[in-house]
């Protein structure tokens, strides 16, 4: 596998399972951050049955790992995984899974508020939304997402 | 040869989801997409007048500067919204 701390797939992740295996070989490991992002029943104030995931194979996987690399740059980190799904998925469903392990807790905490907000707005994904009446409506991209980037350029010296 | 891939509203806006072109007469990306954009309306509306327009050439993040050779995979697309 050319990336495999990164997987863009569809089926559903379980997270005792993966977070074992991040931590699978460290004994150096202190601290374990994931985060969960799943499927909201509304968004913008209407109710979504379906949400679908469409991405652009090839350069999603290469913009995940430029994004995780740079987190191990920036921190000192042991291990990190990011699965996202693609496909159909119903609200409740887990679409995004961010786990990062480190010797001390600040930089797990902060390696994964990174990722995150990286992978928002640098990772070729695009959501459409199915509303119960069967019309549909493509996501638009967030100010907020950005201005959350954008926070990670001015921060001075990471936590090491 | 040039391979041409549209994405999400794209896709949908302009009724393909993938292409291919021959390479000698696009030296950039910009002379690609005004080439495109004669095509009609949709085409101009979102590639040429579209101050969103996502650009990636062989899936690295460009710019409308950026300049083609033969072989080289562009992506044209809206601002992303995984997570």
């Amino acid at each position: 596998m050319k990336y495999p701390f990164v997987k863009v797939q569809k089926e559903d992740f379980d997270l005792s399972t993966e977070i074992k295996a991040l931590r699978t070989g460290h004994k150096d490991i202190g601290a374990v951050v994931s985060f969960v992002g799943t499927v909201r029943d509304i968004n913008e104030g209407d109710d979504i049955s379906v949400l679908e995931l469409e991405h652009y194979p090839g350069m999603t996987e290469k913009a995940l790992e430029e994004i995780r690399l740079e987190a191990h740059k920036r921190w000192s980190l042991q291990s990190s995984l990011i699965i996202h799904r693609i496909g159909e998925m119903q609200p409740c469903d887990q679409i995004v899974l961010v786990a990062v392990s480190s010797r001390h807790r600040e930089a797990a905490f902060e390696a994964a508020h990174y990722i995150m907000d990286y992978l928002k707005t640098n990772a070729p994904f695009w959501k459409k939304e199915t509303f119960p009446d069967g019309s549909t409506r493509w996501v638009d991209a967030r100010v907020s997402d950005k201005e959350a980037e954008n926070r990670w350029q001015k921060s001075a010296s990471p936590t090491q | 040869m040039l391979d041409i891939y549209y994405f999400a509203s794209f896709r949908e806006i302009l009724g393909q989801s993938d292409e291919q072109l021959e390479a000698t007469q696009y030296t950039t990306v910009s002379t690609l997409i005004e080439s495109l954009a004669t095509r009609g309306e949709q085409w101009q509306q979102a590639l040429l007048n579209n101050t969103n327009l996502q650009i990636a050439v062989n899936h690295d993040i460009a710019s409308r500067q950026t300049s083609l050779k033969p072989g080289d995979e562009i992506a044209f697309f809206p601002p992303v919204t995984g997570g």
